[in-house]
């Protein structure tokens, strides 16, 4: 669906008021990675990574500075029109619909600029009706709406012309816990029944666990991680931490292959690599042990050793 | 093209309902314009009034000169006058949803506005046509009437043809907007009265570089009947319709050429 070789963008800004500087940035570096329908794919990076950058190379937004990119077959930046119609795309940070107009004429618009067939039409916007439940608020102009609504609203636009692929640039951006939920609900239902390929950029590792079976890590404009949640768990997170209620309060275990990272009185925690059942052993032998825990990394904890490389 | 032109209508209706959704700031837009039109229209008979000839032109023909730029040029900034804005929106990124959308960015930016207030404009133009014919002894042959419906449509795009590529500079500078206005502002200025008026130079300058002698003043000496005062050959005064195909095209492409300049901003 999408392939990418050595894309590569760079920006040139002139910098101060008087003595314009040229200066180069270079957004990003020779990145490589494919995609196949039907996959879920988050894409994630520090602020400034070049995540948007990427998006937009990919959507024909931007034309690239170097290397190939090709989305369903096309050329982005030479065949925007044919593209746009298979894809849908969303920007956090931006508004697409008509702001002040009801909700409901948006979709009418976007119908005829996609020429979207009635029948067609009525069908999908009575789904998104449903799912996102849009009923409430389809009548209210735009710049009424609450960020939440606005979202549920920018989303059925995205995906009103049936697109066979979307790209969501921080989708979830400033969303409440309930609503984050029922756009991740949204997101999973027209990746598993429809087959959409999605790929979407966040800073909410929230979304990448719940959703993705697959994850992208940029960082200063190259590719630091591609593969699945577990191998980035295990490659990055190989130490996990065995968490021990002892009889009483004690001096710190020494125990071999695992450091006492915390004491709160009878409480222990180990940090350890390897097997658990050992290092409980080797414990047990040392101490005797009322309860016990194995605490996995979390992906957020993940991600800030990443970032700190 | 017939699609484009149902695009269009369905984006400007939109833009029109936006409009009224403020009625008020609406109302008084349309009352400000019409006022400052007026009193233009004022000073404009106060100097035909008070020079009986400009050269070898009436106070009736330059003021028929005067309306038929006037009216091409209003109907043009009705049309695309919101140009003036587009830097804005290569500055703050916006440009962005118009490419991933399918259709022609040009189709989309054109019709992404409406200046309903600008009507009044046009109306001022009416006003001072309708003058001039009071004063005129037209007489209409087919050939000038053709001449005259072919020339008005040319003019609206070759100005707006001036207009797109002096915005297409947005894509570069991404502050364009002074620069598109010197350019067209100053253009219907000239435009507007004869033009052995003005120096050789500007005349080549103008002739060549910027055809808006083709937008009003060639036809306009046909409809009249005056031979041309320069004697220039009497083929200009049917050149326009090729003009505003060859200035379409240029604008086209540039805008085409422009467009994948296009940096974007981040976020
Ligand atoms: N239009 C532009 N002109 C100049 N530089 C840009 C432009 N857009 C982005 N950049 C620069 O390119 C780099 C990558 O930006 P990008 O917007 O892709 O980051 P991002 O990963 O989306 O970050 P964030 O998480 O903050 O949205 C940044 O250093 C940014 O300053
Ligand atoms: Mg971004």
């Amino acid at each position: 669906m999408i392939e990418v070789e050595n894309l590569s963008k760079r920006f040139v800004v002139r910098r101060g008021r008087f003595r314009r500087e040229r200066h180069v940035v270079d957004a990003v570096k020779e990145i490589s990675f494919g995609v196949e329908r039907g996959e879920l794919l988050g894409y994630l990076g520090p602020n400034g990574a070049g995540k948007s950058t990427t998006i937009k190379m990919l959507t024909g937004i931007l034309v690239p500075s170097g290397g190939r990119v090709s989305v369903g077959g096309l050329d982005p930046s030479r065949k925007r029109i044919e593209l746009a119609r298979r894809i849908g795309a969303m920007f956090g940070q931006r508004v697409q619909l008509w702001w002040d107009l009801p909700l409901l004429d948006s979709f009418q618009l976007l119908r005829h600029i996609y020429k979207v067939p009635p029948g067609r039409y009525r069908e999908s916007l009575a789904r998104f009706r449903e799912v996102l439940e849009l009923d409430a608020f389809i009548h209210t102009p735009v710049r009424q709406l609450s960020l939440g609504q606005r979202i549920r609203g920018e989303l059925t636009a995205a995906m009103l012309h049936g697109p066979e692929l979307l790209f969501l640039d921080e989708p979830t951006i400033g969303l409440d816990v309930v609503a984050k939920q029922r756009v991740r609900d949204f997101l999973v239902e027209i990746n598993r029944d429809d087959g959409v390929t999605v790929m979407l950029t966040t800073h909410d590792l929230g979304d990448i666990e719940r959703l993705c079976n697959r994850l992208l890590v940029i960082d200063h404009g190259s590719l630091i991680w591609d593969g699945g949640i577990p191998e980035l768990k295990e490659r990055y997170g190989g130490e996990r931490v065995l968490v021990v209620d002892l009889e009483g309060p004690s001096e710190p275990l020494q125990v071999d292959g695992a450091t006492v990272e915390r004491v709160e009185g009878p409480r222990q925690w180990l940090r350890f690599r390897g097997s658990a059942s050992e290092l409980t052993a080797r414990v047990a032998a040392a101490a005797r042990i009322v309860d016990l825990q194995v605490q996995e990394p979390d992906i957020e904890e993940i991600v800030r050793r990443i970032y700190m490389r | 093209m017939v699609d484009a032109v149902f695009v269009w209508r369905k984006l400007v209706g939109a833009q029109v309902r936006s409009q009224l959704q403020y009625r008020m700031s609406f109302t008084l837009d349309v009352f400000g314009s019409f006022w400052i039109s007026f009193i233009d229209f004022l000073v404009v008979l106060t100097i035909f009034h008070n020079i009986s000839r400009l050269n070898s032109w009436t106070v009736h023909e330059v003021a028929f000169l005067y309306a038929l730029s006037s009216i091409t040029f209003a109907f043009t900034d009705l049309l695309i006058g919101h140009l003036d804005q587009f830097p804005q929106k290569i500055r703050d990124g916006n440009f962005d949803i118009v490419l991933v959308r399918p259709r022609g960015t040009l189709l989309q930016i054109v019709a992404s506005d409406f200046a309903s207030r600008r009507l009044a404009r046009v109306l001022q133009g009416t006003i001072v046509l309708v003058y001039a014919l009071s004063g005129l002894s037209i007489h209409w042959t087919a050939g000038r009437v053709a001449v005259l419906l072919v020339s008005l449509p040319s003019a609206v795009v070759i100005f707006g043809s001036v207009w797109v590529v002096g915005a297409c500079v947005a894509f570069w500078t991404t502050d364009g907007g002074e620069f598109t206005n010197a350019f067209t502002y100053g253009g219907t200025t000239m435009a507007q009265y004869p033009f052995d008026v003005y120096g050789t130079w500007l005349r080549r300058l103008l002739g060549y570089f910027v055809p808006l002698a083709f937008v009003c003043y060639f036809p306009a000496l046909y409809v009249l009947g005056k031979p041309d005062p320069l004697g220039l050959p009497r083929a200009l005064d049917f050149l326009s319709p090729a003009v505003a195909a060859a200035a379409a095209c240029v604008a086209g492409l540039t805008w085409r050429f422009a467009v994948r300049h296009y940096r974007s901003a981040g976020g």
